[in-house]
């Protein structure tokens, strides 16, 4: 906890356990530790994915999610603590774990030098399957990717939307049993995001368990079944986005912009809200129903520069447990 | 601080500016390229100036008119250097200010026009090479292959030659939409045979009859002819020089123009 | 899928470097060259010129030079053999230093084929593998132009394409190593003042016998030295015993080389 806040506090103590217990879980973490010399990206977490479910890591750059993936992927030896993916130990059966793995990494490294469908083909090759077999996949693939009509192009003509839905695509040749899709979504035009999403929710109906990364609050209230909030290198609240917001938010949230010279009257918000934020443009009010918060602010003599009324999202939640926000 | 009104400076100003940019650059960076620019020739200039030299001894001087083989090869050197480094400053740094790095659309997005940035491009490659000469030139005279001043004039050859080789290749490249592909085969094809075949390690007569008139097209032949006769180790007569020089400026002209006339294509202007 | 079945030597490795599927790199070179293979081809070109140029030119100026057995040789059959040694430095350095860093750094390949089965030493065997292929095809192609302007002498020169793929093989694993110490590009100036020296110094141009004896025992450390020496000896066919050594030189060489690119490989990619 960075923040010395005893209501969040309390609620943290009246959760003992915040790692369910499930039985065969893909993915199993207890005290997992990654140091890089003196520097300690992951500093002891405990995390268990179960089949079929879409699992979220939510925090900021320098969180620890990209470490912990990166271990979860086999490519990173653990330092301390417990780690088993797919029934095996990462450290010591890499090659015979990843077999059955799709990773999406962060920054896209496709084949430059071999065509779209060539991507997928060889990629395939490397996980010891069959020419025959490689060239069926792929057509599929190509096809889930909306790709078909550019599979003989080279990668570089492709766009930024259409290379992540490649990479994707790759990650998929081996029909792995849970992806990885480490900020699957970044740097992506809203559209281009939203038709990943969409590919997602596919695979998740067809069963596929998924590990996704983000930065982005909507990207986790939209994708993931549970998630776990890190910061710091530790997981600092775990749940359903519902369950997390229910916990550590109001149902609203009022926003407040005030002139740049006029800081805003505290005191005079206090009254009216459950808890105020200060961010350096504006002024949070959290509240059970905005409108309500608005008119007695209004009848308080408050005058800001605009007013808005929003549900609670991901984004207090974080701001709420480490006095941060998230993105840029 | 007194306020000023940006303008748009006049042409040749414009170039010296661009210039100006280059070295302010070469200045932090001057020693990744001090290793291939001033080393290179002093490592041909060792193993065949004085490791083949000793092997031949007295048997060069026919072929030197006299002079040490050392000293013979030493003009020829600097005018390789300055080709080779004139072709390499123009084929990838120019792709990445196009492509890669995008510097000529940042310069070109000022009043700075395309001509410009062509003009200031290979003014800097030919200070550079100025410069690399000149201390090549230092070392090569430490270990004996100097015996006259006259090799100050062969360092104004071999800066002529690398000049005209480099407006040529800045052409080409300008002229390349593709991720510098084409630079091998420029590099295998034409530089390297170039280095070979023009009379720098031995005399053009020494080739088969057929292979001599590819040396004539070599702008690194006129060159090398040029770099000897000015060093007192070349039979050229005053003829020959003319018709060297004229040559070289010519070919510099041509690579000048194509550059112009692309980069403006390319950057506007 | 095929499954990968634990192997019996597999303790004498790291645990989860290897999965024994290098051929699939060779695979994809080959693929990915499909479109650059004129360019790859024409890499042969280059001794040739050199012997061209400097075989004719220079050896007007020259004449003959003693051989290895102490005959005498034209200077063109003397530069051959060391421009073939040579040639296979400089296609397997290249290889291995430039092509490799690419794909470390900037495409990141080697990150993409770690989310599949392949291990760090798979991708090094691969790598090396498709730089010695290439050296082969360079060394036989300048082979076949030796034969052809009769700088060949003795049958024992058709041994001289095995050990150029020695030789290939111990400079690409050697320049693998070494290209994983490299922070960027500028770093690689470092390759061309390793490997020109040994291009000018490493008797390739003429014998150790123009240089005073103490530079005669450095000029003896080079490998590209050992390597003429070998290729001296197989085109003119003075073969001897002593030719072992020069042998085993390589043999080490290359060991070191694989199992130090292998280990870094593994520190880069498996942080």
């Amino acid at each position: 906890m960075l923040r010395a806040d005893p209501a969040v506090d309390e609620k943290l103590s009246g959760c003992p356990d915040s790692v369910p217990v499930m039985g065969e879980g893909l993915v199993r973490a207890r005290g997992l530790r990654k140091s890089f010399g003196a520097f300690e990206a992951v500093r002891g977490i405990d995390v268990e994915v179960a089949p079929g479910e879409v699992f979220g890591f939510l925090g900021p750059n320098g969180a620890g999610k990209s470490s912990t993936m990166r271990m979860i992927a086999c490519v990173s030896p653990r330092s301390a603590g417990e780690l088993v993916v797919l029934g095996g130990d990462p450290d010591r059966e890499g090659p015979r774990i990843r077999a059955r793995l799709g990773v999406v990494p962060q920054l896209d490294n496709l084949d430059a030098e071999l065509s779209v469908r060539e991507n997928l083909e060889m990629y395939g090759r490397y996980f010891g399957l069959s020419r025959r077999h490689v060239r069926t996949k792929a057509t599929e693939l190509l096809d889930f990717a909306q790709l078909t009509e550019r599979a003989g192009d080279k990668v570089d003509a492709l766009s930024g939307g259409m290379k992540r839905r490649l990479t994707i695509a790759r990650a998929l040749v081996n029909e792995p049993e849970l992806l990885l899709l480490d900020e699957p979504t970044t740097g992506l035009d809203p559209q281009a995001r939203h038709l990943l999403w969409e590919r997602l929710y596919r695979l998740k109906g067809e069963g596929v368990t998924q590990i996704i990364t983000t930065h982005y609050m909507d990207e986790a209230e939209q994708l993931c079944d549970r998630l776990v909030v890190m910061d710091g290198g530790v997981i600092v609240a775990e749940g359903s986005p519902a369950e997390l917001i229910e916990r550590w938010s109001t149902r609203e949230v009022l926003e407040l912009r005030f002139p740049s010279d006029l800081p805003p009257p505290v005191w005079e918000l206090e009254p009216h809200a459950e808890r105020v934020e200060l961010l350096p443009d504006r002024a949070l009010l959290y509240v059970a129903d905005g409108d309500r918060a608005q008119t007695a602010i209004h009848a308080a003599g408050v005058r800001p520069l605009s007013a808005l009324v929003r549900r609670s999202s991901l984004e207090d939640v974080f701001l709420r447990l480490t006095g941060r926000t998230l993105v840029d | 601080m007194a306020p000023e009104t940006a303008y748009a400076p006049g042409w040749v100003h414009g170039v010296g500016l661009v210039l100006e940019n280059h070295l302010r650059w070469y200045r932090r960076n001057w020693r990744a390229t001090a290793i291939s620019s001033v080393l290179q020739p002093l490592l041909f200039l060792l193993a065949f100036g004085l490791g083949f030299g000793s092997l031949v001894g007295s048997r060069a001087a026919a072929v030197t008119g006299g002079a040490e083989y050392l000293v013979w090869l030493a003009p020829a050197l600097l005018a390789m250097s300055a080709v080779q480094t004139g072709a390499f400053e123009m084929s990838y740094p120019v792709l990445a200010g196009f492509k890669w790095r995008r510097t000529y659309e940042a310069t070109t997005a000022t009043p700075i026009g395309g001509g410009q940035v062509a003009l200031g491009q290979l003014a800097f490659v030919a200070v550079k090479s100025v410069l690399t000469g000149a201390v090549s030139l230092l070392v090569i005279a430490l270990f004996g292959g100097v015996r006259s001043v006259g090799v100050l004039g062969s360092l104004v050859a071999a800066v002529l030659t690398g000049a005209a080789v480099a407006a040529l290749v800045m052409a080409f490249s300008a002229s390349r939409q593709d991720e510098g592909a084409a630079f091998n085969a420029l590099f295998r094809f034409v530089v390297l045979p170039m280095t070979l075949f023009s009379g720098t390690f031995f005399p053009i007569a020494n080739l088969p009859a057929w292979v001599q008139p590819l040396a004539w097209v070599s702008p690194l032949w006129h060159g090398t002819e040029l770099a000897r006769w000015a060093a007192g180790v070349g039979p050229a007569g005053a003829g020959a020089v003319l018709g060297h020089v004229a040559y070289l400026l010519v070919l510099l002209g041509v690579g000048i123009a194509l550059s112009v006339r692309l980069f403006v294509r390319r950057l506007g202007r | 899928m095929t499954a990968l079945a634990p192997r019996p030597w597999e303790w004498l490795l790291p645990a989860g470097s290897y999965a024994g599927r290098s051929r699939m790199l060779l695979l994809r070179s080959a693929t990915a060259s499909r479109r650059t293979w004129p360019a790859i081809l024409s890499g042969f070109a280059e001794p040739v010129f050199y012997l061209l140029a400097m075989g004719t030119g220079l050896g007007a100026l020259v004449g003959t030079l003693p051989g290895p057995d102490g005959r005498p040789l034209t200077y063109a059959a003397f530069i051959a053999p060391g421009l073939l040694a040579a040639s296979a430095m400089n296609g397997a350095v290249f290889d291995a230093t430039f092509n490799v860093f690419f794909k470390l750094r900037d495409s990141r390949l080697y990150e993409a084929l770690l989310a599949t089965p392949l291990g760090p030493l798979d991708i090094a065997l691969g790598e090396i593998g498709w730089a010695l292929l290439r050296g082969g095809l360079y060394a036989s192609g300048f082979l076949t132009v030796m034969a052809v302007a009769g700088l060949i002498t003795s049958p024992w020169a058709l041994l001289a394409l095995p050990v150029a793929l020695l030789v290939a093989f111990a400079f690409a694993a050697v320049g693998m190593a070494a290209t994983s110490y490299m922070r960027s590009w500028q770093d690689f100036d470092l390759v061309t003042l390793a490997v020109l020296p040994m291009f000018l110094f490493g008797t390739t141009f003429y014998p150790l016998s123009v240089y005073p004896r103490a530079l005669q025992i450095v000029v003896e450390c080079l490998p590209l030295f050992h390597a003429v020496e070998l290729m001296r000896g197989l085109t003119t066919g003075a073969v001897h015993l002593g030719m072992l050594g020069h042998l085993a030189y390589f043999v080490v060489m290359a060991l070191l080389g694989v199992t130090f690119a292998a280990r870094r490989l593994r520190v880069l990619l498996l942080r």
